[in-house]
């Protein structure tokens, strides 16, 4: 419930409702989408990308000297968990075809395909299978199946939403591959929403010019993850799967392809090797590293594992500079702070307002603009509405939803979103819900291109892990249909290639080298690589856990 | 059935009071994790309150937000014999609960190929044959943290109605609260899982305009159009996005 003092202004949120009701049935624009010139100002004052500290130099590496998202370049320039010396790399503990790090979509998505194309696969994940960022996608993906949408204009809007800089050739194969995807997704068994005749519901997404965004109502992803790791766990004689066996390092061989990789029990604390043809890293996002203090919408695992290994085996980063922050994250109650509010609400017509009930932004612009829009609306307008605890945050009005789409819409459309605010008496049939931007989406990453190979022989990324696709600033619904586009050309072109791959003597040398780029560069850190998992513990408690640097590798 | 469902767990105006009392100053509680004492913030979940107590969670946490069902809790509340039953993420904390996490559930999983499965009754006599030991208790409908209508559609499964079950058991978040309460040893959400694939693949009408799309992208129809974006310098391409027009 909310307090009292919201009272007044929830008044006027419902006082204009029917104004607003009227203008969104006019057809028009509620609010003037902005120009170039004034998403660029905006997003200059206020996206948090753009604060004076929040990028750095990078003093090691293969993107040495180039600007990066400062929490990354520090989760870059750290030491490794391993001391290479201690592993006997010639007789390893699991051999394969294709080592996949990782068990969200992406890595399913290509165990299933290269598992059909003839290849085995170990697919090595930190937490369970499907304890991925892809099982929380609510509001859909992207797919140009309308008559009057076509994967071209799906191209523009994707790179238009990227600000140009998306690589051509990935943006292409994206929205190419699309349709295709949808198709995949339903012969496996993924319930799309759908009109009665039988055709795809769309709705539109922020920056999309047409209506392409499927979705299951608002559990999309739960409903593909758990299909695709059903399909995946049908192939126990291809695919094997470790849970809690995160890979730690990248393997290499002596003619500097990748071999494999080094796994870490988090449970029983053991290491293990594993030799592998090819090695696809499809391990997520960034989101639980908390850029800028901002609370994330992310799960529990995301914290960039695969960037810090495939960085020191070589791998080249791209667009490590720009961090996604999803406009609606709730604020209200504490509890939730942080959780994802799908943009498919804002597709189905909800609004933004700030405390006076009025609209200051379009509804539906790219995520960093509307980001910004909302940021700017709290901080430099001064017209948000405080929490009890001091976050900010604007309106975002839902009832409008019922009124535009009839009654029952809600509960139809978006089970999940009024299971999580009911639990504390709000009832977003009735009332709004309390929303700022939220950390979201790991916008760049290991490059690859169109095949998802990158610049280590052996060596492919899809997903989140992966940068290109989506420029600086990714769409909705254009992960979902990332992770399935990549994760399927993954497992097919390390497929093709495992066919001739030939390994050479294993190696963990250039773990022995990074070490050696640190202390050249004379960069003191006490910070050991990959994260693994955040920790939530109160500073008073890790003060009395005197053991913790040696007992448990994870703290 | 109806007061059977309300009664299943603690009626939530308690925790909305709890809640509301943030707005004042920090409470605390005291709460038994696995049987120990601690002292942790009223308005927590579940899941915050083990993390405040100190533990650094390996299994018991995933999306933490409700959607992947990592973090099954069952609880019981000082005079009260009941077995109750939550996800840590969503679950506020009260005073005097004694709780432990489920850090996995074993589940019957059968392998199959789903290309080679008939949409009928006969696929669940087959897979899940304990599907027709329910006896029709409700307790894992009781025990659903999603308030999910779970026997309901295990009866429909019984029938072979794989429409409601998918319907039913959209929600489902795979947590096992059912599974490890249920006295006829049944994996509803699997039995849940395979009725939506099912529906998916063989049961929901076609798309005729997704159909005629992928053959359009087969012949190349696009082709050309992608090559001349793919070409275009940023300002051109920059003027035909700010000029394209909106659905």
């Amino acid at each position: 419930m909310y307090p009292e003092y919201m009272r007044p202004s929830l008044e006027k949120v419902t006082q204009s409702r029917n104004k607003r009701f009227e203008l969104e049935k006019s057809g028009k624009p509620v609010f003037p989408p902005m120009s170039a010139e004034e998403r660029e100002n905006v997003l200059r004052k206020f996206h948090p990308d753009y604060k004076p500290d929040a990028r750095r130099k990078i003093r090691i590496g293969p993107n040495k000297g180039e600007e990066l998202t400062t929490e990354v370049a520090n989760m870059l320039e750290s030491h490794a968990r391993i001391k290479p010396g201690i592993f006997d790399l010639t007789k390893p503990d699991y051999e394969t075809d294709i080592l996949i790090i990782g068990g969200g979509g992406a890595g399913c998505a290509a165990a299933i395909i290269a598992m059909q194309k003839g290849a085995k696969s170990i697919i090595s994940t930190k937490l369970r299978l499907g304890d991925a960022n892809s099982m929380m996608s609510q509001g859909g993906m992207q797919a140009a199946v309308t008559e009057q949408d076509s994967p071209t204009l799906h191209y523009l809007d994707a790179i238009g939403g990227g600000h140009f800089d998306n690589k051509p050739e990935l943006v292409h194969a994206l929205t190419e591959d699309g349709p295709e995807v949808v198709k995949w997704l339903e012969d496996l068994g993924v319930v799309w929403d759908k009109l009665e005749d039988g055709s795809l519901q769309v709705l539109h997404g922020g920056g999309t010019s047409r209506k392409r965004m499927h979705s299951c109502r608002d559990y999309t992803g739960a409903i593909i993850m758990r299909t695709l790791m059903d399909e995946v766990r049908n192939h126990p004689d291809k695919i094997t799967i470790l849970e809690f066996m995160p890979v730690v390092e990248l393997i290499m061989d002596q003619k500097a392809q990748c071999a494999g990789g080094v796994l870490y029990n988090l449970e029983t604390e053991e290491y293990f090797t594993v030799k592998a043809r090819a090695t696809i890293i499809a391990t997520g996002g960034y989101g639980r590293l908390h850029i800028r203090g901002f609370d994330t919408t992310n799960h529990y695992g995301a914290t960039g594992d695969g960037l810090v290994i495939a960085y020191r085996a070589g791998a080249k980063l791209l667009f490590m500079d720009s961090v996604q922050y999803h406009p609606t994250g709730s604020v209200f109650p504490e509890q939730i702070a942080g959780f994802l509010i799908t943009e498919k609400i804002r597709g189905a017509g909800g609004q933004p307002l700030n405390k006076h009930g009025e609209l200051f932004v379009f509804p539906r612009e790219p995520r960093d603009v509307e980001s910004s829009a909302f940021i700017r609306e709290c901080l430099d307008r001064k017209n948000g509405i405080a929490t009890p605890s001091g976050r900010l945050g604007v309106w975002l009005d839902s009832p409008l939803i019922e009124m535009l789409q009839g009654e029952g819409y809600i509960n139809k459309q978006f089970p999940a979103m009024h299971r999580q605010f009911i639990r504390y008496g709000i009832d977003i049939t009735k009332e709004p819900m309390l929303v700022y931007p939220s950390l979201h989406y790991q916008n760049g990453g290991i490059e690859i291109n169109e095949k998802c190979e990158t610049n280590v022989p052996g060596l492919y990324v899809a997903g989140e892990a992966s940068g290109g696709v989506h420029g600086r600033n990714r769409l909705m619904g254009n992960s979902v249909l990332d992770y399935n586009v990549f994760g399927r050309r993954a497992g097919k072109y390390a497929t093709e290639y495992v066919k001739s791959a030939k390994l050479g003597v294993l190696s963990l040398d250039h773990i022995t080298d990074y070490e050696a780029e640190l202390k050249k560069a004379k960069i003191q850190t006490g910070l050991i690589t990959p994260v693994l998992l955040p920790s939530y513990t109160p500073e008073d408690v890790r003060k009395r856990q005197l053991t913790a640097h040696y007992e448990g590798t994870l703290r | 059935m109806a007061t059977q469902t309300t009664a299943k767990k603690k009626p939530v105006k308690q925790t909305e009071a709890k809640a509301a009392k943030k707005d004042t100053q920090k409470e605390m509680v005291t709460v038994f994790i696995m049987g120990k004492a601690h002292e942790v913030p009223a308005d927590a979940t579940i899941m915050g309150a083990i993390e405040y107590a100190g533990y650094q969670i390996k299994r018991g946490a995933g999306c933490r937000e409700g959607f992947c069902g990592a973090c099954a809790t069952v609880y019981r509340m000082p005079g009260d014999y009941k077995i109750y039953t939550g996800l840590a993420c969503t679950t506020i904390v009260e005073d005097g609960m004694w709780l432990s996490q489920l850090p996995a559930i074993p589940s019957q999983k059968p392998v199959y190929d789903i290309n080679k499965l008939d949409p009928n009754v006969a696929t669940f006599q087959r897979l899940y044959p304990e599907v027709f030991r329910c006896v029709s208790c409700n307790t894992c409908t009781k025990a659903c943290p999603q308030d999910l209508e779970v026997m309901d559609y295990i009866n429909a499964a019984m029938r072979g109605d794989i429409e409601a079950v998918m319907d039913l058991s959209f929600d489902c978040l795979s947590c096992g609260l059912c599974a490890i309460r249920c006295p006829a040893e049944i994996v509803q959400y699997n039995v849940g899982l395979l009725a939506r694939r099912l529906y998916g693949k063989y049961l929901a009408k076609e798309s005729k305009q997704l159909k005629k799309r992928i053959q359009e992208v087969k012949e190349h129809k696009f082709d050309k159009e992608f090559n001349e974006l793919m070409k275009m310098k940023k300002e051109e391409l920059k003027k035909k996005y700010y000029e394209r027009d909106t659905e």
